[in-house]
């Protein structure tokens, strides 16, 4: 079980960024703490979850909430549930907003794993508190070593506040922190790219989210090389990239364990695994999504769960009923199947027999794609391997992964 | 209701005609005012294009189906029963022209005053001037600011012969004058020759399927009269009907008594079958036959494609669909076709490529069907020198409208290709660029006529390939939609033609298989190449498209195999809409087209042919 509160507010928006983030004069902060605190409440007790694995502060930007913010969720977290002494607390960071002095607090507060320079994070439309993300402080985008770079993203920070902050970060979360790389900016070369990332290595932790710039629709990013103001990357150029990247990492020891993710020394993210996975999580605050079961209400079906996107009627919604859920949905049993596929090839551990048993026990992975059909051509062409380990994705594989889940789940569907 | 008792209007008092015109020149407004005038339909804002009933054509403004409607108009004191048959207004559809004209005595020719006489306008006069019809001229939208009736009056007199004051000045959209064109219809259209007396002679000039009705045939009485009851023969089928139903448009269908001879109106007889109403027959009363009208040569398509089901489970569908469709558009000519990758289908012969894409769309409008189209052809012919061949097609010389048979160059001793004789009506500033376009064409000049200081009129002999799919969109952008164009069938030429095919992967797409001149492969062929490189996605091995003549490459694009894709971040946030997307590309395997191991989407094709338009 892995709860994410989500802070849904921001100082300024960065140019590539269409999370669900608002940037306001003026939070009312003990409000919103409430009102998190509340939800986290009502969602636990609904889920009847016994034990939190992990904690995930996403945003929005977290950092800019006050440590107290933070311990008052995890109080209550550990108040309806057993929240063991390691388990994986991570909090999401802004540069520009990660002082030493509020590291410390964030660390008094229960906060053990920092991700730092992070709205490039993609799937999360806004701010759930307290869910599993990356197991580690997650610290320092690749782009914070240049300032032009830094502008064109329109990020706060300037190279070496993010440098400063990263050594903060480490300091206080030693082997805990992890950074962001991003690539295919606008007009970055290959060189460019190379050299940032061996800068990135001088100073990283043991834990790098290495991720392709995308210009989401709406953003001033992508409304600028639409425009043609800025050149798009071209594709081979990016893949180049990203190979590149997986190539000197893993040379430097980390372990690609999954698409974007890189970690050494065991330094996996705890929080986000149970994502890819297909564990329960719970999502707290706007916008934030869940799966689980609602033990608390008697059922047992795996629900997909979604909190009110917009902060002021989020708020009104937890005050008049504890919680902001907008929508729920039970996941059928193939439709589980169906995300346990996508999430699990991503990394490089796959799909073990066991979770898909888990899932699935009447049908193995063995009788769904070991018989003659797309997944038996993809894995003769060598982009997947089925065996006793499970399913999952070859090193190739792996970079073209969504050329191959239309197949995959094309044939899960006939069965 | 009230059945209208037609025995008052004789022979005298009726005139039969037809408006013609270039596209746009106001055509169908000035319908909607003769219809308004005479109390038709009430008077009101909403009266724009009251004839073209078809969705496509009010989304075209372009007329595809004549129509027709009886006027009731009081002149002198005396009651005149006035028959407007409705023209089709695009080159294609000439052949529905003169159908129309066929049930007529004479016809308002209207040219507006800014534009003058168009390449249509030509056309149009000829076919009513062969067939020996009265010709009322009448220079229309004269309220515009730029309009110029006394030079279009001089163009008339010096291209038709027609005194320039004969011609009537008017604004069909304010209503001006109109009445006059009424008096002159009158004045100077013949009323029909025929008597009632005489036994009953009808043509079908037209003809609508009606899911409830069944047929609805479109008559024109050339003698004698009809009424509900009697016992008609088809003269083409023998067959025999009941009368059930008689009347007459006023657009819509109005029953009355009877129709009596020199009458147009419409028939319901229990016609079930699609194939009953022959348009161009002749219906007689059951035991008086009657010597038959000549009716009319068949509709000569210019245009092949083949035609299939998407999912071959639509088979059944699409064909009553066709059938359906046909009746109601008789001038498509439908052969069953097969082809080993895309199942059962047909090979489709169309007027031109614009009634092609009307009747896909009618299809989908009207049918709610989605099909696979090929790529156009035209009729091409080979004289065959291999014996072999002769004995099997039982004769020396074939007409090819599948690419799938072109016969090999060793087999024949020569190839033709048909050709029209195209006019082109144009300001004389774009001439230079023309002559230019059409000698790209391979079109040989003709003749080249001003017809006034401003204007000159081209023909050209045309290679029929090279103008059926953009020639017209070329020649509009190039003279900023001031050329007009039209064309008629000029017989066949000989041509060194080869035909050209696409592989992916070496494997040929049956859909982009194509009949082209040997000079002209190797750039279309390239072309070709190039767009399909923008429309097939990318996918996880490299696919190699090239254009091939026989076993010779001529032209090759590589598209490249991904190399990375993979969605970056992917957390606990909304995988519902990433879930959803895949869901989608996984159900689209089922209606991929699978060319050996490359999956393509089922329009990817059909987006390559039609881009060639807006070139």
């Amino acid at each position: 079980q892995a709860p994410c509160p989500q802070w849904p507010y921001c100082r300024k928006r960065c140019s590539y960024c269409n999370f669900n983030t608002y940037v306001v004069p003026a939070v009312d902060e003990v409000a919103v703490r409430a009102c998190l605190v509340r939800e986290a409440q009502t969602l636990l007790r609904l889920s009847q979850v016994h034990s939190v694995t992990s904690v995930f502060f996403g945003g929005g930007t977290p950092s800019l909430a006050s440590p107290g913010t933070v311990a008052a969720v995890l109080e209550v977290v550990a108040g309806a549930a057993h929240l063991p002494a390691g388990a994986e607390v991570t909090l999401e960071a802004n540069p520009s907003s990660t002082s030493t002095s509020r590291l410390t607090g964030f660390r008094a507060a229960g906060v053990n794993r920092l991700s730092i320079g992070v709205q490039v994070r993609g799937a999360l439309p806004a701010a759930a508190p307290a869910a599993p993300r990356d197991p580690i402080v997650t610290a320092l985008p690749p782009q914070s070593l240049d300032d032009a770079e830094l502008r064109m993203l329109g990020r706060e920070h300037t190279a070496a506040e993010a440098q400063k902050a990263v050594e903060a970060a480490r300091g206080l979360f030693p082997g805990r922190t992890s950074i962001d790389l991003l690539f295919g900016l606008p007009g970055q070369s290959l060189d460019a790219w190379a050299q940032r990332l061996e800068a990135a290595l001088g100073l990283c932790d043991d834990h790098i989210s290495l991720y392709q710039l995308t210009l989401e629709r709406g953003t001033a990013l992508a409304a600028q090389v639409r425009g043609g103001a800025l050149p798009a990357p071209p594709q081979d150029l990016l893949a180049d990239m990203y190979q590149t990247a997986r190539t000197v990492l893993v040379a430097a020891g980390f372990r690609h364990y999954e698409v974007s993710n890189f970690a050494r020394k065991g330094a996996l993210s705890t929080h986000n695994l149970s994502y890819w996975r297909a564990d329960q999580y719970i999502g707290v605050g706007p916008g934030a999504h869940g799966r689980f079961v609602l033990r608390g209400e008697g059922g047992r079906s795996r629900e997909a769960r979604v909190q009110t996107l917009e902060p002021v009627t989020w708020m009104r919604e937890v005050q008049s009923q504890g919680h902001g859920t907008r929508s729920r949905a039970v996941l059928s049993p193939l439709e589980q199947l169906e995300e346990l596929l996508t999430l699990g090839l991503r990394m490089d551990e796959g799909i073990t027999h066991k979770r898909w048993r888990h899932f699935s026990p009447q049908l193995s992975l063995q009788a769904v794609f070991g018989v003659p059909g797309e997944a038996q051509a993809l894995q003769q062409h060598g982009w997947l391997v089925l065996d006793s380990g499970g399913l999952r994705c070859t090193w190739a594989g792996l970079a073209v992964l969504d050329s191959l889940l239309p197949d995959l789940l094309w044939q899960l569907q006939r069965v | 209701q009230e059945r209208l008792d037609m025995s008052t209007y004789p022979v005298e008092s009726i005139r039969n005609f037809s408006i013609i015109a270039h596209v746009d020149h106001g055509k169908s407004t000035l319908a909607d005012r003769l219809l308004e005038i005479t109390g038709t339909i009430s008077k009101t804002d909403r009266n724009k294009q009251v004839l073209d009933k078809l969705q496509v054509e009010r989304e075209r403004g372009i007329t595809v189906k004549a129509q027709s409607a009886s006027l009731f108009y009081s002149h002198e004191g005396i009651n005149y029963l006035l028959n407007l048959i409705d023209t089709p207004g695009h080159v294609d559809f000439s052949y529905e022209v003169s159908r129309s004209l066929s049930a007529c005595q004479g016809v308002i020719l209207v040219v507006d005053a800014n534009e003058g006489i168009q390449a249509q306008t030509v056309a149009n006069f000829y076919l009513a001037f062969e067939a020996q019809l009265s010709i009322i001229p009448v220079i229309n939208k004269i309220d515009l600011k730029n309009a110029d009736p006394e030079t279009v009056e001089k163009q008339i007199e010096k291209l038709f012969d027609i005194p320039a004051d004969e011609c009537i000045r008017i604004s069909a959209k304010q209503g001006t004058n109109v009445e006059k064109v009424l008096q002159k219809v009158i004045e100077k259209i013949p009323p029909p020759q025929c008597n009632t007396a005489d036994p009953l002679k009808a043509l079908v000039f037209d003809s609508t399927f009606d899911h409830y009705r069944g047929v609805v045939a479109n008559i024109a009485l050339f003698g004698g009269e009809i009424a509900k009851g009697q016992k008609i023969v088809s003269a083409h089928t023998k067959k025999r009907y009941e009368v059930n139903e008689v009347g007459i448009l006023t657009p819509n269908e109005q029953p009355t008594h009877k129709l009596y001879a020199g009458q147009v109106g419409y028939l319901i007889a229990g016609m079930k079958e699609v194939t009953e109403a022959q348009i161009g027959d002749t219906l007689f009363l059951y035991k008086q036959p009657v010597e038959p009208l000549p009716g009319f040569k068949s509709a000569k398509p210019m245009v092949f494609a083949g035609m299939y089901p998407i999912d071959q489970t639509e088979y059944n569908n699409l064909k009553s669909a066709l059938e359906r469709l046909t009746l109601n558009d008789s001038s498509v000519t439908v052969h069953r076709d097969s082809s080993l990758a895309l199942g059962a289908g047909w090979r489709l012969g169309f007027l031109g490529l614009l009634h092609m894409e009307v009747f896909n769309q009618r299809l989908e409008q009207e049918y709610n069907m989605s099909v696979i189209l090929t790529a156009p052809t035209v009729p091409y012919k080979a004289v065959l020198s291999s014996a072999k061949l002769i004995k099997e097609y039982g004769k020396d010389q074939i007409t090819i409208i599948n690419p799938a048979h072109f016969p090999d160059k060793l087999s024949v001793s020569e190839y033709l290709e048909p050709t029209v004789l195209g006019t082109i009506v144009t300001p004389h500033e774009y001439i230079g660029k023309i002559i230019t376009l059409c000698q790209d064409r391979r079109a040989v000049q003709k003749d080249m006529l001003y017809i006034d200081e401003n204007r000159v009129m081209l023909k050209y002999l045309f290679p029929l390939n090279e103008i059926v799919v953009d020639f017209y969109d070329a020649l509009k952008s190039l003279s900023s939609g001031y050329a007009s164009f039209d064309y008629e069938d000029a017989g066949y030429q000989s041509a060194d033609l080869v035909k050209m095919d696409i592989l992916l992967n070496g494997n040929p797409v049956e859909e982009l298989a194509t009949i082209i001149h040997n000079d002209k492969a190797h750039a279309a062929g390239k072309l070709l190449c190039e767009r399909l490189k923008e429309t097939i996605p990318r996918q996880l091995f490299e696919i190699a498209i090239q254009a091939a003549i026989g076993k010779k490459i001529i032209a090759r694009e590589t598209l490249k195999a991904y190399r990375k894709n993979v969605v970056a971040k992917c957390y606990g946030g909304d995988i519902t809409r990433r879930m959803k997307l895949l869901k989608r590309q996984a159900e689209g395997k089922r209606l991929m087209r699978k060319i050996g191991n490359v999956e393509v989407p089922r329009d990817a094709f059909i987006r390559v042919l039609k881009r060639e338009t807006d070139k």
